[in-house]
């Protein structure tokens, strides 16, 4: 079947997709977009979390026909979806202020200037889970980056609780969780700052 | 070669102070963040599962249903004829005559033949145009199993008429086991323990239980093989040692090791789980007979199959002590269950028998670890290797005898902790600092968390509640408990392995800008490696930019990333190679300027911020003029001191490197009705001899207190003792703490240097895995009097149900 939906902005079509594929294969495997991790494939880990028409999901639970005329937002797409979100509120989150909804949504992966990827423009979350240390092996990150977004968007200061209970479909194996409260109390602060100069 | 006009001048020129400041940001000791860290954040990053290439198939693999059993047949017909089906192998297909592999006993076959010896072998391998394909073709071949009794315990597997889990064994242990099934064993006996019980006012014994823990990294088992024109193969995987999977590898395909080409793609965690070959030899045999490129990715539930897992382990312990707190003597036994193949058992062995006494002075000790070979799940690297398992039951016995002597369970440890000097049950002596009764004081001396947290105004806040909202206390039975825990763990590889890494690194002028290139075969499996390297690089090099490149093995190898030893061993080498360059950047400068300031033949020279400057701080030239068009390209060796092995009988030997030390405090809330547990805290202090970047020793002690929490209240692979079958290869029902069951974990990080080590420093990665569980675990004693002796601790435990 064909499958025709949004991803980051752009329209995006899918050929020859078995019924049984799920929404985290066609991202994958048919549309080149890996960031949203293979992790359990169950919906356990939330490691290839999405948003689908805004809300988080676990893409592998997501068969791929159900998403036909959705918007998908995935890890590649969050910092301009950031970007987009700030400026349609008037703030200034990433300090690209007044990117327009039409130039957000002209979206497409781009090359970064190094091996680093320094000089990319990042969503406040992204940079946070850098600063605080949050990222080591890094395969649960990108799911973590989209359902603590979506939480600080709903919920701009959370309480500790408030981010444990957010975060607690998303495994991690590495950090022990305690520099990813970091992350997510950084970015909410900045996030703050950034709404009180404006 | 002309003289760069601003060259000539300045050294001849006013001296320029650089002395404010001058060091090279990013070098050692900073928080310097990962390299990797934005390509990991948006997404680009190519874990090993990302791996693409035009028309590639994807590989599956076929695996036993049952524990063991003989083969009789297997026929592929029916998978063979499926459309889009490419290849349908099996082990009649292996083209040489190796048809195993291992990473000490060449035991474990590519593709089981003839038997299978644990649920979940493999037993034939398929590649298709799609992995649904692939799937459902494995899902058509049809064997014929004929059922074997199963063995899974030490009386099953050395019982006189054991059947044998392999027949024939010929390798180099056979000689001093007393029996086939025994993988490995190692006796330590040191003093007279039977003689010094006589001085014991008290003596305790215990019996502990440690399940089966899974390295649980979140990215799966997977690669891409490439097929090469020259008949050879281009692997990209996910592993924690290049060069070891290579040497195992080639002899299988029958290819030179210079024509399987191996490079490191992005690893999702590793802990031990990818010391052992998983999917690497299938993706080469299929991607070499399909002529094609052939990727494999396992799902969770195979992955649960693709690895080893943390030993099992049955532990015996008798301590005695005076009635003035002083240790008499110890006599353990250690029974790990290796499973079906020995992967690393032997030296879990050895490490579960010279760590067994844990941080303590004794000198009367009669000590015995073994590993069986059984039809369980094989087992073997995971952090923490043998020394968690032991430190689980030491721990417990030194609360034990604590309680029967009427002390302070952290004064009686003090009292008996080691230190520098202390001679190990081995005969080896701590000849560096172990500051173990000082660490305990630390995690003591810590304000402890407020009580009954959860009590509001308005009644219980359920969520800090043990089961939070799915539960259903409002705090009636809970009760609080505190534990205490400390461990001991060697570093890098003992018992004489030649333990070394190489590194290449090349300085060379790119765009006017001295530049580094670091060149090491390291596994980055998210330790922070990449980016210690090149904090490395800028202390010794002075230079601000350095590229870390790609590891494969186009260089030497760089050892295993395990046992704590990466950043000790191949940071060493990345040293000792940036001395090299130093070295040789001097003589050219010294030949290009030496006769322009004294300083060149006289001073002690340094790079830093890009030029080479006097130990005074006077700089003499910019590095882009020393270099001009040339490059200084090195790559060396880098050895630790040696080990030797442990001798056979005595267990006597100076059989390792170096020790690192953790202790933990945890507090807990039980409630005993539901029996469910809450880690409100787990404090942890650590000696890391030095903090090469805080941030992320932080981060890996953080994530090694969690392992063990997990391994305290949760985490264990159930085989069924009946059929040795799996029963929870899932992450619905092999449960890995989330970020609900974690609790707040504030770390203690002292520097007292090494002085035998690279910048004093001090592996970190495994020890807090040690104390964490035995913590947890002492202070569910704590709050409920129960005596638990197993772990993990599951409700029914704790209520007697």
């Amino acid at each position: 079947m064909r499958v025709n939906f949004t991803v980051n902005g752009r329209r995006q079509e899918a050929d020859d997709v078995w019924e049984g594929e799920s929404l985290l294969y066609v991202l994958r495997e048919r549309l080149g977009l890996p960031g949203s991790k293979n992790a359990c494939e169950q919906g356990e880990c939330g490691s290839c979390t999405v948003r689908l028409d805004g809300v988080p999901v676990c893409s592998c639970l997501v068969a791929a026909g159900q998403v036909e005329g959705c918007e998908v937002v995935t890890v590649e797409g969050l910092a301009d979806f950031a970007r987009q979100r700030d400026a349609e509120r008037g703030s200034c989150g990433t300090g690209a202020c007044g990117t327009s909804l039409q130039d957000a949504r002209l979206w497409s992966a781009k090359g970064t200037d190094s091996q680093t990827g320094e000089g990319t423009e990042l969503a406040p979350i992204q940079q946070a889970f850098i600063d605080a240390g949050a990222v080591q092996c890094g395969f649960c990150t990108p799911g973590l980056l989209v359902a603590a977004d979506e939480l600080l968007e709903r919920n701009a200061e959370p309480s500790d609780a408030d981010i444990r209970e957010a975060l607690s479909g998303n495994l991690c194996r590495c950090t022990g969780y305690e520099k990813i409260l970091d992350a997510v109390r950084l970015a909410a602060a900045r996030q703050e700052r950034q709404e009180e100069a404006v | 070669m002309a003289l760069n006009p601003r060259a000539a001048t300045a050294p001849a020129g006013t001296p320029t102070n650089i002395s404010q400041g001058s060091q090279t940001k990013g070098g050692i000791g900073e928080s310097t963040l990962r390299p990797d860290g934005t390509l990991k954040v948006t997404g680009e990053f190519a874990y090993s599962s990302d791996m693409w290439h035009e028309d590639m198939l994807w590989g599956h693999t076929l695996r036993s249903t049952v524990a063991h059993a003989e083969i009789r047949s297997i026929d592929i017909s029916e998978a063979v004829a499926m459309p889009g089906v490419y290849a349908v192998l099996t082990y009649d297909d292996l083209p040489t005559e190796v048809k195993n592999y291992g990473l000490e006993i060449q035991d474990t076959p590519v593709l089981a033949h003839g038997k299978v010896r644990h649920h979940g072998e493999p037993v034939a391998l398929v590649a298709a145009d799609h992995p649904e394909t692939a799937r459902r073709a494995a899902a058509k071949i049809k064997i014929d199993y004929a059922e074997l009794p199963v063995i899974t315990d030490e009386a099953s597997a050395t019982a006189p008429d054991a059947i044998l889990v392999h027949e024939g064994r010929d390798d180099h242990h056979i000689g001093h086991v007393p029996h086939p099934n025994i993988v490995h064993r190692q006796p330590i006996v040191r003093g007279n323990a039977d003689e010094a019980a006589r001085r014991a006012d008290v003596i305790v014994k215990g019996e502990y239980t440690f399940g089966m823990q899974d390295q649980a990294f979140l990215g799966p088992e997977s690669g891409l093989a490439v097929p090469s024109e020259d008949g050879g193969v281009e692997l990209y995987v996910a592993t924690q040692w290049l060069h070891s999977d290579l040497r195992q590898i080639a002899p299988v395909l029958g290819l030179p090791e210079d024509k399987v080409r191996m490079t490191l793609s992005g690893v999702g965690g590793a802990f031990g789980g990818r010391e052992d070959l998983s999917m690497q030899i299938h993706g080469c045999l299929l991607a070499l007979h399909t002529g094609k490129p052939v990727k494999i990715v396992y799902n969770r539930f195979e992955s649960f199959f693709g690895h080893v897992h943390r030993h099992p382990a049955k532990l015996y312990y008798e301590h005695g002590a005076t009635k003035d707190g002083k240790l008499t003597h110890m006599k353990c036994r250690i029974v790990l269950d290796g499973g079906a193949y020995a992967s690393a058992s032997p030296a879990v062995v050895g490490n579960a028998s010279s760590l067994s006494v844990g941080p303590y002075v004794l000198d009367d000790v009669d000590i015995e670890a073994i590993a069986l070979y059984t039809n369980n799940p094989p087992c073997g690297a995971m952090r923490g290797f043998g020394a968690v398992q032991a430190c689980f039951a030491y721990e417990a016995q030194m609360d034990k005898l604590a309680a029967e002597l009427g002390m302070d369970p952290v004064e009686f440890r003090q009292l008996n902790a080691m230190e520098q000097g202390t001679i190990m049950p081995t005969g080896q002596p701590v000849d560096s600092p172990a500051p173990v009764a000082e660490l305990l004081r630390r995690v003591k001396s810590r304000p402890l968390p407020p009580e009954r947290q959860w009590e509001t105004t308005e009644g219980a806040d359920v969520r800090a509640l043990p089961g939070g909202l799915s539960n259903t206390t409002h705090g009636e039975g809970v009760v609080r408990g505190v534990g205490y825990a400390v461990g001991i763990k060697n570093v890098g590889f003992s018992e004489g392995f030649d333990d070394y890494s190489t590194a290449r690194v090349r300085m060379e002028v790119i765009a006017g800008e001295p530049v580094v290139t670091v060149h090491t075969a390291m596994a980055e499996v998210g330790q922070g490696g990449v980016t210690v390297h090149a904090q490395i690089a800028r202390t010794e090099l002075g230079v601000a930019q350095v590229t870390i490149q790609p590891a494969d093995t186009q260089v030497g190898s760089a050892g295993s990333t395990s046992a704590s030893r990466q950043t000790y061993v191949t940071g060493g080498a990345v040293k000792n190679s940036c001395e090299a360059v130093r070295e040789r950047v001097l003589e050219i400068g010294r030949r290009r300027f030496g006769s322009y300031h004294p300083a060149w033949a006289t001073a002690e020279l340094l790079l830093e911020g890009g030029k080479v400057v006097t130990d005074g701080g006077e700089v003499l030239a910019d590095l882009v003029d020393v270099l001009e068009g040339e490059a200084v390209d090195i790559e060396l060796e880098w050895r630790h001191r040696p080990t030797e092995a442990f001798d056979l009988r005595t267990g006597q030997g100076n059989g390792h490197v170096q020790y690192s030390f953790a202790a933990h405090r945890a507090v807990v809330e039980v409630d005993t009705e539901l029996g469910l547990v809450k880690v409100i805290e787990l404090a942890c202090a650590q000696d890391v001899g030095k903090s090469l970047n805080p941030l992320s020793v932080v981060g890996q002690i953080q994530g090694g207190t969690i392992q063990g929490l997990g391994v305290a209240v949760m985490e264990e692979i159930i085989v069924d003792p009946k059929t040795a079958k799996v029963r929870n290869p899932s992450f619905t029902d092999y449960l890995i703490p989330t970020i609900l069951d974690t609790p707040t974990i504030p770390v203690d990080v002292l520097e007292l240097a090494d002085e035998h080590a690279p910048y004093g420093l001090r592996g970190i990665g495994e020890a807090p895995t040690l104390s964490s569980t035995p913590a947890v675990l002492a202070a569910i004693r704590n709050a409920t009097g129960l005596e638990l002796n197993r772990t993990p601790v599951r409700p029914e435990h704790l209520t007697g149900t």
